[in-house]
């Protein structure tokens, strides 16, 4: 079956997945929240911005990063400046270039759900005396429920699937940024194909297993009545 | 007056303006009437704090809720707000919907949460979602769970519009027991005639943002000089109570101030207060009573006469010792009577309509 390997690959896969996806709850929240209610003009341009990481190569957007973390880079300078060394070839430099490349994944799905929230139930929680963070957590939060279910579960096996940025700033660490992904391509380099196969499947069947999920089981969105 | 409400709002916005100057009574129902696209529902959004007019003024009982340096948001703001349409919140019970401003409210509790499920009459339906509720029984719900916060101000915009003629008919008499049993001021915006004549105490007429009358409601009713325009609905209100009962012909007396009219027999006790409504169109005038079918037959006074919506019709206000009657006819018949200011008559009215 698995080598010890390809499990400790697929552990720190689903750790890099589920901390990404937590952080991305966190700081998601909030940009959805404005891009769905605000009216500002740079509304546009900060929506372009998040979904960036959609069409751009993951190459493009490791380069990047990479850059910026690096020791002349500005995210680089302070992090050395907080004594926290450099991010590039780390596990947390996994973490923080997978929150920039799934940031859509978190964002699109929440944005939407809270556009269809809509304004009148806040305004009916206003004048049952709730202040607007109030209303945010006991109605809008449950209202678009559905919606943070489905964009917590993309973000999280779109992080799972990620190669192009791991391999630009992780390199392939064994139990530091050797992901699953990446460890197929290792066994393929190598031609080791069974254990390719293995551990594709394990990747194949789950994707495949999330996305059912999504549309088979996906509960009927509630919206203000 | 202590307990009245002033509110002064001037918001423009492209293609629509408000610009009122009110002073409303702190008690009984007040009812903003007018055209959809008069202003009406911004004007109660104001108040709510739920719009926010630039300049504006807005005190409730000796306290500023809004001016030049203080703006009271809404969830300040000690309303209770009905909303047109369901708003109930959908991933709640109807306990829960009722609970949610109860637990926030630090006012002094003044209606409890079974009175207000009392009154609505929803005691078999807490345990429901919003979504298995009936239009009518949401509206119910969203009423009571505005009366539970225990509102200082009880703000309703259209809470009827939504529903059918039915459920309507459903729906007011629980509103009229509101009126009755709580002494909690309410602003309630409507295009329906039949719901002013029915809740109202006070009436405000708008129209293109602007007020273009405003009083009480039977004063109101019976302006002649402005555009109250109800049309077929034309008429007034007489507030009255039950004199008589002639059980043999299923026939009571309403006694208002000034005479009395037979209506039928609801089967109220004696000196039960009633409001009836007249309408102009059931109310003819005649120079001597003679025999007729009509048998609401009283001694009146002509006190104006001005123009209907017709060129050949004309409204008439007569007076009845303090009341006053509305009676719609052709200006021929008018000028054959010869009514002019002063001129004492008889009015034969037709029809009567109990409101409660």
């Amino acid at each position: 079956m698995l080598s010890d390997d390809d499990l400790q690959a697929i552990w720190l896969t689903v750790r890099l997945a589920g901390i990404v996806t937590l952080i991305l709850l966190l700081l998601g929240t909030p940009i959805a929240w404005w891009l769905a209610r605000s009216k500002a003009w740079w509304k546009g341009p900060i929506s372009a911005v998040v979904a960036l990481p959609l069409v751009l190569p993951p190459s493009v957007l490791g380069f990047y990063l990479l850059l910026a973390m690096g020791p002349r880079g500005p995210v680089g300078q302070l992090t050395q400046a907080l004594d926290l060394g450099l991010l590039p070839f780390t596990f947390w430099g996994l973490v923080v270039a997978s929150v920039f490349y799934s940031l859509p994944f978190m964002v699109q799905p929440l944005q939407t759900a809270f556009e269809a929230v809509g304004e009148r139930p806040l305004e009916v929680a206003a004048t049952l005396r709730a202040s607007p963070l109030d209303a945010f957590f006991t109605v809008a939060v449950p209202l678009a429920m559905p919606g943070f279910l489905t964009a917590s579960i993309l973000t999280f096996a779109h992080t799972v699937g990620e190669f192009g940025v791991v391999l630009m700033i992780g390199g392939n660490i064994p139990g530091v940024t050797r992901v699953a992904s990446v460890q197929i391509y290792d066994h393929v380099e190598a031609l080791e194909y069974m254990q390719a196969h293995r551990l594709a499947a394990v990747m194949l069947i789950f994707s495949f297993l999330v996305l059912l999920f999504l549309y088979a089981w996906r509960p009927r969105p509630k919206l203000g009545a | 007056m202590a307990g009245d409400i002033d509110a002064r709002f001037k918001l423009d916005w492209p293609g629509f303006s408000v610009d009122v100057n009110l002073t409303l009574p702190g008690r009984g129902v007040t009812a903003l009437f007018g055209p959809s696209g008069s202003g009406k529902s911004t004007l109660l959004r104001c108040i709510a704090g739920l719009e926010r007019a630039p300049q504006g003024r807005l005190v409730v009982a000796d306290e500023v809720w809004q001016d030049a340096d203080r703006w009271l948001p809404t969830h300040q703001r000690p309303i209770g707000y009905v909303f047109q349409e369901s708003s109930l919140f959908a991933h709640l019970s109807v306990l829960g919907n009722l609970r949610y401003g109860m637990k926030r409210n630090a006012e002094p509790q003044r209606v409890s949460l079974d009175q207000a499920i009392d009154l609505l009459g929803i005691g078999h339906l807490l345990d429901r979602k919003p979504d298995l509720l009936s239009g009518g029984e949401r509206q119910r719900v969203g009423m009571a769970r505005a009366l539970a916060v225990s509102p200082r101000l009880l703000l309703m915009d259209e809470p009827l519009a939504a529903l059918d003629m039915k459920r309507k008919q459903e729906i007011l008499p629980y509103l009229e027991r509101l009126h009755d049993e709580l002494d909690i001021p309410v602003i309630y915006v409507s295009h329906a005639p039949d719901e002013v004549v029915r809740l109202a105490d006070h009436l405000v007429v708008m129209d293109e943002g602007r007020v273009v009358a405003d009083g009480p409601l039977a004063d109101t009713l019976t302006r002649l000089d402005l555009p109250v325009r109800l049309g077929e609905d034309a008429g007034t209100i007489l507030d009255a109570a039950v004199g008589a009962v002639d059980a043999d012909w299923h026939l009571m007396r309403v006694d208002f101030a000034g005479g009395s009219l037979w209506a039928r027999d609801h089967g109220l006790p004696l000196g039960h207060r009633v409001r009836v409504r007249v309408l102009a169109r059931d109310v003819s005038l005649v120079g001597q009573p003679g025999t007729s079918s009509i048998q609401n037959v009283l001694p009146a006074c002509v006190d104006a006469i001005g123009d209907d919506e017709h060129p050949g019709l004309a409204l008439v206000r007569v007076r009845i010792g303090e009341a006053v009657l509305l009676a719609r006819l052709t200006k021929r018949a008018a000028a054959a009577l010869g009514v002019k200011p002063g001129l004492a008559l008889w009015v034969q009215v037709k029809s009567v309509a109990l409101m409660e």
